[in-house]
């Protein structure tokens, strides 16, 4: 299999420091925030990895680097044996653009509620200069809306006479004007009811086979995740704490985290059982613990734990960065 | 318009009754309607509501404020609007407490952090004195829990209480909101659109679809043998942690709009087991083995 895409460590800080005069004035220093603190992964073409991690871990900050609405810090991503961030500031960035493209969480905010959806969807076509003329440029919308389950017929509405579940596949239709390899996907279907949230996904895992699409999928549901993903990244506080094939991921999760998260979901058909609540929170990013970011909500968590920060590497066929995995503790 | 159309249920004390649905079926509604928080032009056209016995949809302004609070306590999903950012949260939980119960300020703080203390908020003795935008999301989910139980209420609506969580926070609150619920003998109505959350906390669960009720029952039943069919396509659609299925279940189309209810039962036009009685007479809830449904088919394909 090719690799498709390989991102290696890379990282986005964010300069959250006050004004300088309040810095001068009151002697504070310089704040950042390390959103994505060295990631690295690898997508094969036509796969799809899946990231899932609590709010504030940085799942979203790496969709936005992925397409280059972020310039990384550090590290760098190579798209088909190009840079990527280097490629999209360069003259052929617009092409690069064309094969890369993202669909959003919200498909109320994604969606420009003064357009027709035939200029919605028709926007990149014409913005990247592929169709420019009209009656071909309706022909191709109307093939567009067909394969995410839309009629042709559609094309004059506004996005306020759709469902919230017409209106993803709306964006799906739209990311998919350009004929793209690769897709982000961030939380494409989380705020969509669970009916319809089945078909959104039963809709992209359609799309995938026909076109031979490559996902970055984005969520916090780790359930989705196990429908939609090959593999599956656990992200925590800016990181990836483990890198697993689905299976591996869920027959035996190595983590600390990923078993919490694991454990942390309802289980339907064990009804009123209670869950294992894990204690704690997720600590605040810019004031990450020492060591490991996970020592204080971990039940495994030693002196080393607290101290050094574990190494994101290959154990047990697949990528953890635990000490008490690595120490054979767990 | 009919938002909410002849809904009838009872809660017992001690007793958690999960509310599920999918967005715009009417479950908030429901439970604005049991609180008397329904914001005009909406209001109950017909049908009561008894809390111990005594009639509490047609009390007066004053009159519900007293019954809001003392007897019926509220939780919110966004915790961030239920709570005063100018106060801190002892001021809210000593006000509310001295609102419904004649206590001296002193035990009235007090009672504030023993009531911190239950909803597992830890240092409460000082974080009493912090403001909301102190306390991180589940934190303060906690400190609405400990608001809505202030003055002991009987009844406690709990509107998706833990949608704006994180998945570990959710965990957290939900074992919360169970055992300090059966404890107090306080019923508990808990609306959420996440079977998930239903499946492990409720002892009977309604499902809502275009402003009815179209099952209630035990949850285990419900969950584990749907009478209804769109009980039986909403679970099929969950995707499940436990198993591999290459695609979902799907339940093709949306839920009508309120003003574009179909004739005849409200899900025909979805409904995969739809025929001609369907389409034009609206079927009643019917004993269904051991849950109830709205279901011309009800008992006979279940």
């Amino acid at each position: 299999m090719t690799v498709l895409v390989q991102v290696d460590d890379i990282a986005m800080t964010f300069d959250v420091s006050p004004s300088l005069l309040t810095r001068v004035i009151e002697r504070q220093p310089k704040l950042f925030l390390h959103a994505v603190d060295g990631v690295s992964f690898e997508i094969e073409k036509g796969k799809t990895l899946a990231l899932v991690g609590e709010s504030g871990c940085g799942k979203s900050t790496v969709a936005k680097l992925m397409v280059g609405l972020y310039q990384p810090t550090r590290g760098n991503m190579t798209f088909d044996g190009m840079d990527a961030h280097a490629t999209y500031k360069s003259a052929t960035g617009l092409k690069l653009r064309e094969r890369i493209q993202m669909i959003f969480q919200d498909p109320y905010a994604s969606l420009n509620p003064r357009w027709i959806v035939e200029d919605i969807i028709g926007e990149p076509l014409k913005e990247h200069g592929i169709i420019t003329d009209a009656t071909e440029l309706k022909a191709k919308v109307g093939d567009l809306l067909k394969s995410v389950g839309l009629s042709p017929l559609d094309g004059p509405k506004y996005p306020h006479q759709f469902s919230g579940g017409q209106r993803q596949r709306i964006s799906i239709a739209r990311a998919l004007a350009t004929n793209p390899e690769f897709l982000v996907c961030d939380e494409p279907t989380s705020a969509l009811d669970v009916s319809v949230q089945a078909q959104v996904l039963n809709i992209m895992k359609d799309l995938q086979k026909q076109r031979g699409l490559t996902y970055l999928f984005i969520s916090h549901n780790l359930a989705v995740v196990r429908h939609v993903s090959d593999s599956v990244g656990v992200m925590y506080l800016g990181r990836l704490v483990e890198l697993a094939d689905k299976q591996s991921l869920f027959a035996t999760p190595r983590h600390p985290y990923t078993r919490m998260l694991l454990d942390a979901i309802p289980k339907m058909h064990d009804t009123g059982r209670a869950r294992t609540a894990v204690q704690g929170e997720v600590p605040n990013p810019l004031n990450p613990p020492a060591g490991c970011a996970f020592n204080p909500r971990c039940p495994h968590a030693n002196e080393r734990c607290r101290s050094e920060r574990p190494v994101f590497k290959a154990l047990h066929g697949i990528k953890v960065a635990c000490h008490a995995v690595e120490e054979g503790r767990i | 318009m009919r938002a909410i159309d002849s809904i009838s249920f009872d809660i017992a004390p001690g007793e958690i009754l999960g509310v599920v649905g999918e967005s715009g079926a009417g479950k908030s509604l429901t439970g604005a309607s049991i609180i008397g928080l329904l914001e005009p032009p909406g209001r109950i056209a017909s049908g009561e509501v008894l809390l111990e016995g005594q009639r509490i949809d047609n009390l007066n302004n004053d009159q519900l404020r007293h019954i809001r609070g003392r007897k019926i306590g509220a939780i919110f999903q966004d915790p961030l609007t239920s709570l005063n950012p100018l106060y801190s949260v002892g001021k809210q939980l000593t006000e509310t407490i001295q609102a419904h119960l004649p206590v001296s300020n002193a035990e009235a703080r007090k009672r504030a952090i023993d009531l911190l203390k239950d909803t597992g908020i830890p240092a409460a003795d000082q974080r009493i004195d912090h403001y909301p935008h102190q306390f991180s999301g589940g934190m303060r989910q906690r400190v609405v829990i400990a608001l809505a139980l202030a003055a002991e209420p009987k009844l406690i609506v709990a509107d998706e209480p833990t949608t704006a969580l994180d998945v570990s926070i959710q965990a957290q609150i939900i074992s919360l909101l169970k055992n300090i619920c059966k404890s107090r003998g306080a019923a508990v109505m808990l609306i959420t659109h996440d079977m998930g959350v239903i499946a492990e906390t409720c002892d009977r669960v309604a499902v809502m679809y275009a402003g009815r009720i179209v099952e209630i029952g035990p949850v285990h039943e419900v969950i584990n043998h749907p009478a209804h069919p769109y009980t039986a396509g909403l679970m099929a659609s969950i995707p499940d942690i436990t198993q591999d299925r290459e695609y979902l279940n799907q339940i093709d189309g949306a839920m009508p709009r309120l003003n574009a209810i179909p004739t005849g039962c409200a899900f025909n036009p979805r409904c995969p087991k739809v025929f001609d009685r369907c389409k034009v007479e609206r079927p009643e809830l019917v004993d269904a083995g051991a849950t109830r449904a709205a279901c011309w088919l009800a008992g006979v394909c279940a």
